[in-house]
């Protein structure tokens, strides 16, 4: 069984999965449960000065049945008096002094940043979080992403902080910004130890259409609220990615963004994460999740001949590349097996509606729509596939127009049936390789013919 | 009395009908509604469920089937639509077809609810007058589609009751009577008369109107008489109590018994002759309500039954036994003629083995012990009506000759559909007729006004 202990800026942790600052882990009690069903660490519900909470708090996307694809949320930071909370801290940690405890902290001034970072240290927290993100109600005060949409003053708070820890301080960045590179940076340049990314997205979930109020609803009105949950999890993943190819990025990344499984897990470590944290799955499912998670990874590392989830740790990060650098002469050709089709068709509607009109019913030739790039009509296979479920009704595909895209793949409800199946144009070449090499226009823009710019 | 056979597949809730309609795989070109007799647009019903468009669900329903509530209830989906769903071939539960319509159009013609469909009244437009002979499920749809239209519709029924067999002749279990009077009364409230209690035939008088009279006054006739009286079998003590024709015993029971009548079955033994979907229908309400012991009989061997394998299979697991092979000869009766003429109270069956022809073998007779016996082996036609219309002409087994892609008989007037042309078929038969004529006149009387045709693209 591979080896799932990690060192995050010299935090030990049992495994890489630790509670995300929120309700999961507002309190001792909760987190004492959570470490005994496996969770490596937790980041403790955003400690700072007392406020107020409204109801109601969440809102949910469904899709197609399934709850909570996203979720979103106006609740603040805790609203537990900061003295309760250092004494659970200094509980937990004299019974669970193997797991790793993570203060997250928002406050204002040098001088109150100063109390707050003693206090925790003095509890026994192993490290700090500096609450940059949240893009609800406490921004409004300028705090949580005001401060992360702002690298300058993200930069200086990070400073005020390195100067009093003795633990290390991880920045937890907001994604709502263009650029994700210029908070990291900010952060890195204050000194933090570490990056927690991504916070939650500022959105609106939804609207109450018989009230015609945004939800969630707190009597007449709402606000933006934060989204999480399985549908954020590409937004996040690429952040990470972004920060973890970066040369200026040296300090370890605790993943965070929809993560529900191992596999998304894995998916976040592979592109650079160290830590990932977990918060929409357990409100959904509870802490029970985390033995599939510390379970599916091990198994996973096992299968792929890794020995420790550090091996794993980056590995897809040169893989992500600039549009320019990919070959322009790879090509797939979508192939269907009449074996496995069901005859649903939907293939051909995404294929004709949604891509690139090449993918056929019937056993005669049909025409191919004025743009196709081939000539005469689209050949049907003689003779026409016969499935073994789906008889006449198996789809084909018009391969010299076929441009590899993968739709037909991804609506097609039955695995295996659909696959990609590579060819070659040429020898390897990038858009960046024929603008050096002079074959093609630079990047940028639409250009004149006559003089080339 | 037929309150008392609950509902096999009741109205679905809201969440299992959105669970279930977010299983749809939302097949292009799908193989359902190619399965459908009235093309039924099912997966843009089922995904408007899924969506809470449950209104506009029914309205997709309703456009090509306007009998979509009791089609929903009462179609054999098994080998129609749910039959041809691609999760069968993949190994996987078929969409509950039959259940999503019902809780679209059961929903959406609830108590209260708006309108689905409303009549396109268009005072611009020349209104024209069709009459329909019998109201059952071909009729109904015949004239529904032409009153939303705007066009006059009256449906003359000889029966006191309209609806057809949906409301006579349908298993309790799938669909009760005051279920298909509620939609007898959605057809009605598009601008449809239904005038009860009148028969079509030579003269004209109280309860009574000609075919002459009816052609004269209408622009259009549809025949939707369905068909007659049960078939006898002509053997030896057939006249005399303990002997029911099904569809009439149906009728009884799902319109007449009251729960007291109850003991007529309970407890008894009871044997039904015939092989078709109307014997296991009346086979298994018997067991439903009581009967001790219910036999089918029938003439070859099982795979040669037109009834359903999969009401077969509803029938067996209600307890009735299936006899093949095996022919009445006689109906036993006690001699002691105490119970009254013609025929002594009914002890038994006399049926004799069948040959590869099933015809009897005989000396093989033998009696099977029975209280009660319904017949179930096919209903007479009704001749007499269709030549009350001149022109209109009968085909070699009695049934209506007609263009069996839009219903025209022989009189361009008279327009035919449902079980007096098809010989007894499914009520969604029935319904694809009636609209299909309708929908043959009214791109007839477009292409003879302008007037029609320029209005009809301003109706809304």
């Amino acid at each position: 069984m591979a080896d799932l202990s990690i060192d995050f800026a010299g935090i030990k942790s049992p495994n890489p999965f630790w509670l995300a600052s929120a309700p999961p882990a507002n309190s001792g009690e909760q987190i004492m449960r959570a470490f005994d069903a496996g969770w490596g660490g937790a980041v403790w519900k955003t400690l700072g000065d007392p406020i107020m909470n409204v109801t109601s708090r969440f809102g949910g996307v469904d899709y197609d049945g399934k709850k909570l694809m996203g979720l979103n949320n106006i609740e603040l930071i805790t609203d537990r008096p900061l003295e309760v909370n250092l004494r659970e801290i200094r509980e937990v940690k004299k019974r669970y002094p193997k797991n790793v405890i993570i203060a997250s902290l928002m406050t204002e001034t040098k001088n109150d940043w100063k109390v707050l970072i003693e206090k925790c240290e003095d509890a026994g927290v192993d490290g700090l979080e500096l609450n940059f993100g949240c893009p609800h109600g406490m921004c409004e005060r300028g705090m949580g992403s005001s401060v992360g949409q702002e690298p300058r003053l993200l930069q200086e708070i990070t400073s005020w902080t390195k100067e009093f820890a003795k633990t290390p301080v991880l920045v937890k960045l907001t994604p709502n910004t263009g650029d994700i590179l210029e908070p990291g940076l900010a952060g890195v340049r204050g000194g933090a130890d570490g990056l927690s990314l991504i916070n939650t997205i500022k959105s609106i979930i939804g609207v109450d259409l018989d009230r015609l109020v945004p939800v969630p609803r707190v009597a007449n009105a709402s606000t933006n609220g934060g989204y999480c949950g399985p549908a954020v999890k590409p937004i996040a993943l690429h952040m990470v990615a972004a920060l973890a190819r970066d040369p200026g990025i040296k300090i370890p990344i605790s993943g965070i963004g929809g993560i529900s499984t191992w596999r998304d897990a894995a998916e976040f470590i592979a592109l650079g994460s160290t830590s990932v944290q977990v918060c929409t799955a357990v409100m959904h499912y509870g802490y029970r999740i985390v033995e599939d998670l510390m379970e599916g990874l091990s198994e996973y590392l096992d299968s792929h001949g890794m020995k420790s989830v550090n091996e794993l740790r980056g590995r897809a990060v040169p893989g992500y590349q600039e549009w320019g650098d990919l070959d322009l002469n790879y090509q797939l050709i979508a192939k269907i097996d009449p074996k496995l089709c069901i005859g649903c068709q939907l293939c051909v509607t995404a294929c004709n509606d949604g891509a690139h009109q090449c993918i056929f019913t019937g056993p005669d030739d049909k025409p191919r729509p004025p743009h196709a790039h081939s000539i005469g009509p689209a050949r049907a296979p003689k003779p026409l596939p016969i499935g073994l479920l789906a008889g006449d009704r198996v789809p084909w595909v018009d391969e010299p127009e076929c441009v590899g895209c993968n739709l037909c793949q991804l609506v097609c409800p039955v695995p295996g049936c659909i696959t990609m199946h590579e060819e070659r144009k040429g020898a390897p070449e990038t858009w960046n390789d024929r603008v050096a090499a002079g074959r093609d226009k630079l990047p940028g823009g639409i250009h004149d013919e006559e003089t080339g710019h | 009395m037929e309150r008392a056979l609950v509902d096999k597949k009741p109205l679905l809730g809201l969440a299992e009908a959105r669970a279930e309609a977010d299983r749809c795989l939302y097949c292009a070109d799908a193989p359902c509604i190619k399965a459908c007799p009235t093309e039924i647009d099912i997966p843009t019903f089922i995904k408007k469920i899924a969506s809470g468009n449950v209104r506009g669900s029914a309205k997709t329903i309703f456009e090509q089937n306007l009998l979509g509530y009791s089609c929903a209830r009462v179609c054999p989906v098994e080998v129609l639509c749910v039959g041809d769903c691609v999760y069968n071939g993949w190994g996987r539960d078929p969409i509950q077809i039959g259940r999503l319509q019902r809780f679209a159009t059961e929903t959406a013609t609830a108590k209260g609810a708006a309108p689905v469909l409303k009549r396109h009244v268009d005072v611009g437009r020349a209104s024209k007058k069709v009459a329909c002979i019998g109201a059952g499920p071909a009729s109904l749809a015949f004239a529904g589609y032409l009153a939303l239209e705007g066009h006059q519709a009256v449906v003359f029924e000889k029966k006191a009751v309209a609806g057809g067999l949906n409301t006579t002749g349908i298993a309790p279990y799938k669909l009760h009577a005051e279920d298909a009077m509620h939609e007898v009364e959605l057809i009605k409230s598009l601008g449809v008369e239904v005038v009860t209690g009148v028969e079509v035939g030579e003269t004209d008088g109280p309860g009574k109107i000609s075919g002459k009279k009816l052609l004269e006054t209408y622009d259009a006739v549809f025949l939707g008489v369905g068909l007659g009286a049960d078939t006898s079998l002509g053997i030896p003590g057939e006249e005399g109590p303990g002997v029911y024709g099904a569809t009439a015993w149906i009728e009884k029971m799902k319109l007449g018994m009251s729960k007291d009548d109850k003991a007529e079955i309970a407890g008894k033994t009871m044997l039904v002759v015939g092989g078709g979907n109307t014997a296991i229908d009346v086979a298994r309400e018997s067991a439903q309500l009581g009967a001790l012991d219910v036999a089918m009989l029938y003439r070859r061997g099982a795979e040669h039954m037109s009834g359903y394998a999969h009401e077969m299979e509803g029938a067996r697991i209600d307890g009735v036994r299936l006899v093949t092979n095996v022919q009445p000869v006689a109906f036993v009766r006690q001699t002691d003629d105490s119970h009254g003429a013609p025929g002594g109270k009914l002890i038994a069956l006399r049926v004799a083995k069948t040959d590869e022809n099933a015809k009897p073998i005989a000396g093989t007779e033998h009696d099977i012990p029975c209280d009660l016996v319904a017949l179930a082996i096919g209903q007479s036609k009704l001749r007499d009506v269709a030549k009350q219309l001149p022109g209109v002409e009968l085909d070699k087994r009695g049934c209506v000759a007609c263009d069996p892609k839009n219903g025209q008989t022989g009189n361009a007037k008279v327009f035919a559909g449902g079980d007096c042309i098809n010989g007894g078929k499914e009520v969604v038969n029935a319904v694809a007729d009636g609209r299909n004529a309708a929908r043959t006149l009214l791109e007839r009387w477009a292409s003879s006004s302008t007037t029609i045709s320029a209005t009809q693209s301003g109706t809304s």
